[in-house]
């Protein structure tokens, strides 16, 4: 029975966040209320910002899902949330629903997100191209040596599947192709660099600002990876991130995005390992 | 009346871990059912490919069902002659002053945080693995089993212990005036009269470890492959359900399959626990004691 108790403990965890989340505030303050739907990338930045923000504007109430980028846009353009989190542009099929729609998305970019590819020190190689990489991760190449590293397996490392640094990762370098199955799947930024720097033939990528020195970033395509590489748009693995709105935001919902933009949201950027914009 | 209204209070009391344990199955049911009109009971069970995320997703749980098993397979090894051996030291060789330290020792163990082994497993346990069996990485199916089978020996050590210690002292001593020695009596008379109390201490030995998280996450690598030896990186369901759980969006099939795959987790813990309840009421039957 003790199992039983630990796993009510844990739904207890699951639900009582959902909960917090779902809690609606009195009727008749919707000017004040903001949903705010969409990718999981955006969904950390976006739950942290809006409890700082909640707790310096305790009359205003903003509300955060996850779903997806694709959900986020679609509510969007059904009028289900204000906010849109997006971890790509949004296409020409959705901008013409939204049209028809009577729904103008605006697109506001507030954070780039970079990943470096990291391995062992004790990794001879510098740098490798995005289709060198691919090839580790989709199992193509399983040995350092044909890379011409040393004669050592290829340890991959990667983020949990349902994390926005895996999904992000997948795009970018993966192109959509599958990671091979016996990959180590970690479940947070910090496992995978931990895993790193204990394992000489590992290979793995995390989200710029977990960084170190005991592991080694290397160069994707000619470019290391920095602030300033991300943000001049020249390391190939980083994409910006956008919030939509429709129209020109207005009441709340441009005071949560001016709060996002202002230097204190994008430190909350920093801080959860994206790229901030300054 | 003051008597009747206490009565009540112990009563809900009693009753609120009953209460308990019904929602939780409700909601097990109710949040995994829907993914089997997603995809057949079958083919999720029995799939060997876990990939929930992609599109099309895939989502068979075979390998994290093998990965729970074989980790716990290798606890048990882990945790049966350490936890049996141990208790039937305390019972059968120990003074009464070495009992009165050893056993609170084996106890405290128990109260050690799982977190805390988990960072003794990759601090300690990994690099030494990999070093010894020259891997490419520590974080392997032996670990996980290493380690959970050590947080499960207090478990087997105590229940074992007690179970040693209700076998009446008149089995013994009648053992003995048939001119038995020592190592006969334990072996003939004491292990097969308290057999059925220690099975029931390897099967909740069983379910403590199949049911540990934290450490399965952090030291059994988390790669969701059938393992073919013990030697492999693997990923327990405990594991999938806490890694995956927090980003899978509410309402999702990967957020059913997640809550199925706690169910079919569930399912199995209680099966033990029933076995170990049945196979204990058994042993009290034949002892003599009130079943």
């Amino acid at each position: 029975m003790k199992n039983a108790i630990k796993m009510f403990m844990v739904l207890n965890l699951v639900f009582g966040f959902a909960l917090t989340g779902y809690a609606g505030g009195p009727y008749g303050v919707d000017e004040r209320k903001v949903i705010i739907e969409g990718s999981t990338t955006v969904l950390p930045i976006a739950q942290a910002a809006a409890e700082t923000f909640m707790r310096q504007n305790p009359d205003t109430e903003i509300v955060v899902r996850g779903g997806g980028s694709g959900v986020g846009i679609a509510s969007l353009i059904d009028k289900n949330c204000d906010i849109a989190d997006s971890s790509r542009a949004i296409k020409d099929s959705e901008l013409d629903k939204a049209v028809t729609n009577g729904v103008n998305p605006k697109a506001h970019v507030i954070a780039m997100d970079g990943l470096a590819v990291i391995v062992n020190p004790t990794n001879p190689l510098n740098a490798l191209s995005r289709k060198q990489i691919r090839d580790i991760y989709t199992g193509n190449i399983s040995n350092w040596k044909d890379l011409g590293g040393n004669d050592q397996k290829i340890v991959v490392v990667s983020r949990d599947s349902s994390s926005g640094t895996f999904e992000a990762f997948g795009v970018l370098v993966l192109e959509g192709q599958k990671t091979r199955p016996d990959a180590l799947m970690q479940a947070s930024n910090q496992a995978v660099a931990s895993v790193v720097v204990h394992t000489q033939g590992a290979i793995g990528y995390v989200g710029l600002g977990y960084l170190n020195s005991e592991v080694k970033a290397l160069r994707v395509d000619g470019i290391l990876p920095s602030k300033e590489t991300v943000l001049t748009d020249k390391y190939p693995v980083s994409r910006p991130l956008y919030m939509y709105t429709n129209g020109t935001a207005t009441g709340t919902t441009r005071d949560f995005i001016d709060f996002i933009m202002s230097k204190e949201g994008q430190k909350i950027v920093d801080e959860q390992g994206y790229v901030g914009l300054k | 009346m003051k008597e009747k209204l206490y009565k009540l209070i112990f009563m809900v009391l009693a009753f609120a871990s009953l209460l308990f344990l019904l929602g939780i199955v409700f909601i097990l049911f109710k949040e995994s059912l829907p993914i089997f009109s997603k995809v057949n009971i079958g083919k999720f069970i029995f799939g060997r490919f876990w990939y929930p995320t992609y599109s099309p997703p895939e989502f068979g749980i075979l390998p994290l069902i093998l990965a729970s098993a074989w980790v716990t397979l290798g606890a048990i090894l882990v945790c049966v002659p350490l936890g049996v051996g141990s208790a039937l030291y305390l019972n059968e060789l120990a003074g009464p002053k070495q009992r009165a330290i050893l056993k609170p020792l084996v106890e405290l163990l128990a109260s050690v945080p799982s977190v805390v082994f988990g960072f003794f497993g990759m601090v300690i346990v990994t690099p030494f693995l990999q070093k010894v069996f020259n891997l490419p990485t520590g974080l392997t199916a032996l670990n996980a089993s290493l380690v959970l089978g050590v947080m499960a020996t207090p478990t087997v050590c105590s229940i074992a212990e007690d179970a040693l210690n209700y076998v009446p002292k008149s089995f013994r001593e009648a053992s003995f005036a048939l001119g038995a020695d020592r190592w006969q009596t334990l072996t003939q008379v004491v292990i097969p009269a308290a057999g059925s109390g220690i099975s029931t201490a390897i099967i909740l030995g069983m379910s403590r470890a199949i049911g540990e998280t934290m450490t399965v996450l952090m030291v059994a690598g988390g790669a969701a492959v059938i393992p073919h030896t013990f030697l492999e990186p693997v990923r327990p369901m405990t594991a999938a359900i806490a890694a995956e759980m927090g980003e899978a969006p509410v309402g999702s099939s990967h957020y059913h399959a997640l809550f199925a795959i706690a169910l079919i987790l569930f399912l199995v813990t209680f099966i033990f626990n029933i076995i170990a309840e049945i196979v204990s009421r058994r042993f009290r039957i034949k002892l003599g004691l009130s079943g």
